[in-house]
């Protein structure tokens, strides 16, 4: 699956965020809706459904309803956007070094290639 | 193989990488501080680099663009934060528009280079690749860990080891 760059940059903006960072913590464990979560910090119930909602677009969170009761859960598709721009990086790096020993192998000024 | 050693660390998101070379610190060291070397390294075969001001001293600034295969071309820059001639290079890399200006909405990336000679006529060269804003993801999914947070944890943990569906 391809993941667009504006996806990361809606993940890196998401938790860009020590609030939203918590509440991504919080909510492995997937068992508070976002009136319990707000009651972990010193802000306004809106403001918290405000960084619950972004975190649900970033798709780092889902909210899932259980009986009368909305419950956020962090997403593990969402981190593992992560892991793959690491794999991403180490891809075009492990390219990039390739080249290099390459152009050492083979300096510009000297091209007979006699390998 | 060039590259002796890949590590990913989960705690800040970054990446480092070890490569080695049968060449002295001074000639690794070239790959970076000639442009024209530059360029046949920098991007892959299919978005090959065009570098057009090159100053690579702390403070500076390289600038370059790519060109792709529709005839592309994103643009980016590096600030250079750091630069000891043959042994350290540290810069942020990060799109631009076509005019050279940087684009704030991107994420800029953190890289640090050191080149350092191990002997035999060999040199190491380490790159550590920094995420500023995604290292708050690991950091977060590694407090999970500490916390041990149940089935959710366990997923995340294979992520992070590599374990792809």
């Amino acid at each position: 699956m391809q993941i667009a760059p504006p996806d990361f940059d809606r993940i890196f903006g998401a938790l860009a965020d020590a609030t939203r960072r918590d509440i991504v913590r919080r909510a492995v464990g997937a068992e508070e809706g976002v009136a319990q979560l707000a009651s972990h910090y010193a802000m306004s119930f809106a403001a918290v459904q405000k960084h619950v909602a972004i975190l649900e677009r970033a798709g780092l969170v889902t909210k899932e309803r259980i009986g009368r009761r909305k419950i956020v859960r962090t997403n593990p598709e969402g981190l593992r956007v992560a892991r793959r721009l690491l794999d991403r990086y180490e891809e075009l790096w492990r390219g990039r070094i390739d080249r290099m020993s390459a152009l050492i192998a083979d300096p510009p000024d000297r091209k007979e290639t006699d390998q | 193989m060039t590259v002796t050693a890949v590590r990913k660390d989960a705690d800040n998101l970054t990446m480092t990488l070890d490569a080695e070379f049968a060449v002295s610190p001074e000639r690794v060291w070239q790959l970076w501080a000639d442009p024209r070397q530059l360029e046949r390294w920098w991007g892959p075969p299919s978005y090959p680099a065009t570098v057009t001001s090159h100053d690579l001293r702390t403070g500076g600034r390289v600038e370059y663009h790519m060109t792709g295969p529709e005839g592309d071309q994103p643009h980016g820059y590096w600030e250079i934060i750091e630069a000891d001639e043959p042994h350290r290079l540290v810069f942020r890399d990060g799109f631009a528009d076509a005019d050279g200006k940087p684009n704030s909405d991107m994420p800029l990336n953190e890289a640090r280079v050191t080149i350092a000679e191990i002997g035999n006529g060999r040199t190491r060269m380490t790159i550590q690749s920094i995420f500023p804003d995604a290292a708050a993801m690991e950091q977060l999914i590694a407090m999970g860990m500490e916390e041990g947070l149940k089935q959710a944890v366990g997923q995340i943990d294979a992520i992070l080891t590599g374990v792809t569906p």
